[in-house]
């Protein structure tokens, strides 16, 4: 290696798998180049980059400057500029721009679409992947200026495959796996994805957003893609109807017949399936109860917490009338703590062309915090700020008891003298009839 | 489709396209002796615009070569082409 790395080695001591490890690999497989790849880009640009964390880790500071003014043509998002401030020890690095492509539907895609990625990406960057960020890009770590709009043509003319965004963008929409594979998706979350995606183009390379949004589609409350936590609007699968149950299947669960959670547990003898302990006594509602050897539940109490459909899927599944439920202002710890999604839609339709989300919910919502955000203020923040009443009034829709988390805290819904019959005016005579001072 | 179809757009603003683009010009340049970054909402609140008709002018800019983004990667903001610092260390190349 070009350079000593003690710091670094020490990190390859411990019991996982080390970044370190993983670095050197690469390192070493450019220095031999046994495929003959036309490095674009320095061919060191590894052990570079090795060399600039030893040094950080030595001085205790970054020697990355921050941010900068790199990216594709028309295009405000996808690139994240990274320049070093050591070039001269560390020219491999002297650019190391992180580029992000939006990735596939529910993040599945064949060996050949990857396979071609990481050749362009092998000959055009540094190699290194991050599969995938948190938005959900394929995150391609470290290139130089001269090469962004090479890989852009490539990506988009070659393989049919965009930048995804950055900054006060619109992020790259995600999904879960959804009715490609999973029965419990109550909606198609990779059509409202890609749909969205194309829809709001603009939003996603053009920032002109008060800071960064994000859309996340979980097809029901498993929220494999974290929506709840994770996205400033949330789209949650649900159903209206009551959840489907096949009384034999349940027996077939309570005789050890059919293995409880798909078998996923069969790896350790847990005991015989025991109903009470392991569903009805663990439903967060408590509206699930036997009644002459069958299975009941009161679904009118059921918050739709999947727990005991994901237990005995073959007894129990998702309701037929669905669509999804809209929560609004999640978002990561960064400026004012990490706050999960507030319900603003119970229920709505999710079907294609999605008119009734993008005109009563997703526009209004945008005209509203683009005007009154402050800068870098996500929206969970702003409904903190101006309460979720404001964004009610926004969208038009009427508060309603499921909005509320808990009484007193989240949220307190004032009434205008307007909504009220008589507003705030009172015959003082009159109420001095009955009441004295 | 080209990636830039969307700014086939532009062409029916409501907002008057040279003039936004002098008079946000020479707004920026009266700031520039403090800062030479803007967030977008300094370019709206220049243009007297709701955002969504500032955005329109302002991609326009970008295109024709007035403004140039600058990112952090988590923020997003606006200058004029080779002004401040940064933008001299960076074109260097
Ligand atoms: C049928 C009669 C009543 C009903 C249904 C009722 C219901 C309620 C409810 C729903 C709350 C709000 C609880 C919360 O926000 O967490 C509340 C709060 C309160 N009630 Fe009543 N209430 C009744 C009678 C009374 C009476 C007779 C008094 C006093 C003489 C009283 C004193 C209070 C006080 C002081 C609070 C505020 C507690 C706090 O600060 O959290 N209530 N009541
Ligand atoms: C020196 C005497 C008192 C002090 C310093 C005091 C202070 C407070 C404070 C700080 C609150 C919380 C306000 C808020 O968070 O919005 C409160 C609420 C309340 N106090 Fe008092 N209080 C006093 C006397 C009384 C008395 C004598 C009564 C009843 C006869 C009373 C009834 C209430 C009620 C019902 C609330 C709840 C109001 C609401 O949550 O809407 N307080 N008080
Ligand atoms: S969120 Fe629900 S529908 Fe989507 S993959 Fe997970 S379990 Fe299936
Ligand atoms: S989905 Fe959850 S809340 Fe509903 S019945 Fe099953 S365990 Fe109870």
């Amino acid at each position: 290696m070009k350079h000593e790395t003690p710091l670094l080695d020490q990190l390859e001591s411990g019991p996982w798998p080390s970044f370190v490890s993983d670095l050197k690999q690469q390192a070493e497989k450019r220095a031999k180049n046994e495929e003959g790849i036309d490095f674009q880009i320095p061919q060191d640009v590894v052990e570079d980059l090795l060399g600039v964390l030893e040094l950080s880790f030595k001085d205790g500071e970054t020697h990355w400057k921050h941010g900068g003014i790199v990216g594709v043509f028309g295009y405000g998002g996808g690139v994240i500029g990274r320049y070093c401030d050591q070039p001269e020890q560390f020219p491999g690095v002297a650019h190391f721009h992180t580029m992000r492509v939006n990735h596939p539907g529910g993040k599945f895609y064949t060996t050949k679409y990857l396979r071609e990625l990481c050749e362009l990406w092998d000959l055009r960057g540094s190699g290194l992947t991050n599969m995938h960020g948190s938005t959900g890009d394929i995150i391609f770590l470290g290139t130089t200026t001269p090469q962004l709009e090479e890989i852009f043509y490539e990506m988009t003319h070659k393989h049919n495959q965009d930048l995804g965004g950055s900054g006060s963008n619109l992020r790259t929409p995600s999904d879960c796996i959804g009715q490609a594979r999973c029965e419990w998706a109550c909606y198609d979350t990779q059509a409202i994805c890609y749909d969205f995606t194309q829809e709001y183009q603009d939003e996603l390379h053009r920032p002109a957003f008060p800071y960064k949004f994000k859309f996340k589609f979980d097809g029901c409350p498993n929220c494999c893609v974290a929506s709840i936590a994770r996205s400033d609007l949330s789209f949650i699968g649900t159903w209206r109807d009551d959840i489907k149950m096949d009384q034999e299947a349940v027996q077939a669960y309570i005789g050890g017949e059919i293995p409880p959670n798909g078998g996923s547990h069969s790896g350790r003898d847990w005991g015989p399936f025991d109903i009470n302990k392991e569903v009805i006594n663990l439903c967060p509602t408590q509206c699930m109860w036997m009644e002459d050897g069958k299975l009941m539940i009161d679904n009118k109490e059921c918050t739709r917490c999947m727990h005991c459909i994901n237990v005995m899927p073959r007894a129990l599944r998702i309701g037929d009338d669905r669509g999804v439920t809209i929560m609004a202002g999640a978002k990561a710890p960064i400026l004012d703590g990490a706050q999960m999604g507030s319900l603003i839609v119970p229920f709505m339709r999710a079907e294609p062309p999605y008119t009734e989300i993008k005109e009563k919910v997703i526009e209004p919502i945008w005209d509203w915090w683009m005007e009154e955000g402050k800068n870098r203020e996500r929206l969970g923040e702003l409904m903190k700020r101006q309460g979720l009443q404001r964004l009610l009034e926004v969208c038009g829709f009427d508060p309603d008891p499921r909005m509320v988390q808990e009484p007193r805290s989240n949220p307190y819904i004032f009434w205008k003298e307007d909504e009220v019959e008589g507003g705030w005016e009172r015959d003082v005579d009159k109420f001095r009839e009955k009441h004295q001072r | 489709m080209h990636p830039l179809h969307i700014f086939s757009e532009v062409l029916q603003m409501a907002l008057d396209y040279e003039e936004s683009k002098t008079k946000l010009i020479e707004g920026l340049k009266k700031k520039s002796k403090s800062k030479t970054k803007f967030y977008f909402n300094d370019l709206a609140k220049i243009l007297e615009a709701k955002p969504r008709e500032a955005k329109k002018v302002v991609n326009r800019m970008i295109i024709d070569g007035h403004l140039e983004y600058w990112s952090s990667g988590s923020t997003s903001m606006y200058g004029i082409p080779g002004m401040g610092k940064q933008a001299a260390a960076e074109h260097e190349d």
